[in-house]
């Protein structure tokens, strides 16, 4: 439940920005094309696959280009537009580039009773985002508020990327940012 | 609990028994706890048998509205020729719970095996987890131990040699609260947006992809397997204010207080002794001044009026809140109630799905309002018109997010109405202890 990336950042961050011109994911004979098709079994209904399908495309790129919403809509039955509604109604899709390292902090009541807010401040001093939502010069990071991780009792969580770091203090969050890749 | 503080003595781990325990996670180190023995009994059982079982058991629904569980699954009419669902809701995502999570973390077979149960006791051969997408570890655990199952032929074709099949799968949400609810759940499970369905229909005549489906919680479908392995009465032995209310519960413990977690202990426990004791009080030198017992959708209480909570459906009714999903959020002397109560506010506004004008419109103004007030800029009107505003949200709309907006905010203003005054006259309110944030 993040507040998405507010602004498009520019297109190094993941090697597919806006101008990259959009490479399938789901060509014949592809590991993801296997994959999806093996999904697509689970259900009477092969439009039920179309989170895990956007998923799949986030994985593969970075974020969902608007010819990925073509593209998974062609495989699924569905139009790009209606593939559009819902990869907008979701916040963990991204409708632009982000940085390298997606920082998700959690700033809903439990964890701003732990002082969550000093949290975001420290992170976004050390990346160098300056704003929620933009991406560093370099490309590395993108910052965002989240709404509750589920994680309440390990106040302050971080997703960044896949990976949920818990209890964070601001004083840590040099040391974090430095275990990056 | 076992994870990450030791047990307490007066915790009664069913749930959270083996939390903590790496090897519980495996399909050897399940069995070896047990597992796998209440599933092999359930499908050579007849469903409506199981069923009553789970009845006189007394379990409720343990995701927030306490429904009670056995009835639920009697609404699914068996033998009517169409395929029926079972859809666990693992999207846990209410402010101050995280139960589920450490469930699916570190018993995740006790869930695949609730869930196998269910769909054999509701006629479906399918089950759905419906995971949150934040969870990337649990899903990681649930996706290896469902293999595990799998390969070992405990759930697919010919379920443990029973020649009936029941397959589990998780299927990954992607950042929406409102996914929780369980017509929204459906929908986005159905690839679309997760807007919630207005009922009826409800999902046991119509549910996911128009057929017959039972949703249950996490923690409900976990308490199942421990059910039918001792016994209904053992389960309704675990209950020590109202009959109503049996077995053991989950609380989430989070905010201002000395060791935030989770403890399970069985209905009716002394919410005072579990604060105090168990959760270790509040911090050094500080007080606790209010809570909301049930995730952030349920009303605030005072401390005063939390020390007289029997730790049930009832006990918490009889105070004024719920007992929701477990999810205990403490608040200190040193908390701002105004400042937590507009970031409450705001979570609601961005978690709208934004099909009902009251919703819509209501949880936005209303966080707009409280945010000037925290600002210094509010005045006494506004107090009004945020309990006119929370009339004309609550039981107007497809779904309670709107309501749920409403309930800590107005419990919260009439309960430390002083705390808002103070701000509106523009001082600092005289409630909240030097050192506060």
């Amino acid at each position: 439940m993040s507040h998405g990336p507010s602004a498009p950042a520019s297109s190094h961050a993941s090697g597919h920005g806006h101008d990259t011109p959009y490479e399938p994911v789901f060509t014949p004979g592809s590991a993801r094309k296997k994959e999806l098709d093996d999904i697509i079994t689970r259900y009477p209904d092969k439009r039920a696959a179309l989170l895990p399908a956007l998923w799949m495309i986030q994985q593969e790129r970075g974020w969902i280009p608007e010819a990925a919403m073509i593209e998974v809509g062609d495989q699924l039955g569905c139009t790009a537009a209606y593939v559009k509604g819902v990869v907008t109604f979701y916040t963990m899709y991204h409708q632009h580039p982000v940085g390298r390292h997606f920082i998700q902090v959690c700033t809903t009541s439990p964890c701003l009773c732990a002082g969550a807010d000093k949290v975001v401040e420290a992170f976004l001093e050390h990346t160098g985002c300056k704003e929620l939502g933009l991406t560093s010069a370099d490309g590395k990071y993108t910052v965002i508020e989240v709404e509750c991780l589920g994680a309440c009792g390990f106040a302050t969580p971080v997703q960044i990327n896949e990976e949920y770091v818990e209890n964070v203090t601001p004083e840590q969050v040099p040391a974090i940012l430095a275990g990056l890749q | 609990m076992g994870y990450p503080h030791k047990s307490h003595p007066r915790e009664t781990p069913v749930l959270s028994k083996h939390f903590g325990e790496a090897e519980a996670r495996t399909l050897d180190g399940w069995k070896k706890r047990g597992g796998y023995k209440a599933l092999a009994q359930a499908l050579a059982t007849d469903p409506l048998a199981i069923q009553d079982v789970i009845k006189a058991s007394g379990l409720r629904g343990r995701g927030g509205a306490g429904f009670p569980t056995g009835l639920k699954w009697s609404f699914m009419k068996i033998g009517d020729g169409k395929p029926h669902y079972l859809c666990c809701n693992a999207d846990e995502s209410e402010p101050g719970t995280f139960k589920d999570r450490e469930i699916m973390r570190w018993t995740p077979h006790a869930l695949i095996e609730g869930c196998a149960i269910a769909a054999h006791a509701i006629g479906a051969e399918t089950a759905y987890i419906y995971i949150r997408g934040e969870f990337t570890e649990p899903i990681r655990v649930m996706e290896a131990a469902l293999a595990e199952a799998r390969a070992a032929g405990i759930i697919g074709k010919n379920a443990m040699g029973s020649g009936k099949t029941v397959d589990v799968w998780v299927h990954k949400g992607a950042g929406a609260y409102i996914c929780g609810e369980e017509t929204a759940l459906m929908n986005s499970l159905e690839g679309k947006r997760g807007n919630p369905r207005i009922k009826p229909p409800f999902p046991a005549v119509s549910g996911l992809f128009g057929k017959p489906t039972t949703i249950n919680n996490v923690e409900t479908l976990a308490a199942v397997p421990h059910i039918l392995n001792n016994g209904a009465e053992w389960y309704k032995a675990m209950c020590l204010a109202s009959p109503k209310s049996t077995g053991s519960k989950l609380y989430s413990v989070c905010g201002n207080v000395a060791k935030p977690g989770n403890y399970e202990v069985v209905m009716g426990f002394s919410f005072k002794e579990f604060l105090y004791d168990l959760c270790g009080g509040p911090l050094p030198g500080r007080k606790f001044k209010a809570l909301i017992p049930g995730g952030s959708s349920v009303p605030t209480i005072t401390i005063e009026e939390a020390e007289q909570v029997k730790m049930d459906y009832e006990g918490f009714l009889e105070q004024g809140t719920m007992l929701g999903s477990g999810g205990v959020i403490i608040f200190d002397d040193a908390q701002s109630m105004p400042r937590q109560l507009a970031r409450i506010a705001r979570f609601y506004a961005h978690e709208s799905c934004a099909q009902c004008t009251q919703c819509r419109e209501g949880t936005a103004w209303m966080t707009k309002i409280l945010e000037r007030i925290v600002a210094g800029q509010g005045t006494f009107e506004d107090l009004d018109t945020i309990f006119d505003l929370s009339e004309q949200m609550t039981g107007k709309t497809i779904c309670v997010l709107s309501d749920s907006c409403g309930a800590p905010v107005v419990s919260g203003i009439t309960k430390f109405r002083g705390e808002f005054e103070a701000l509106i006259k523009g001082r600092r309110s005289s409630t909240v202890a030097v050192g506060a944030p």
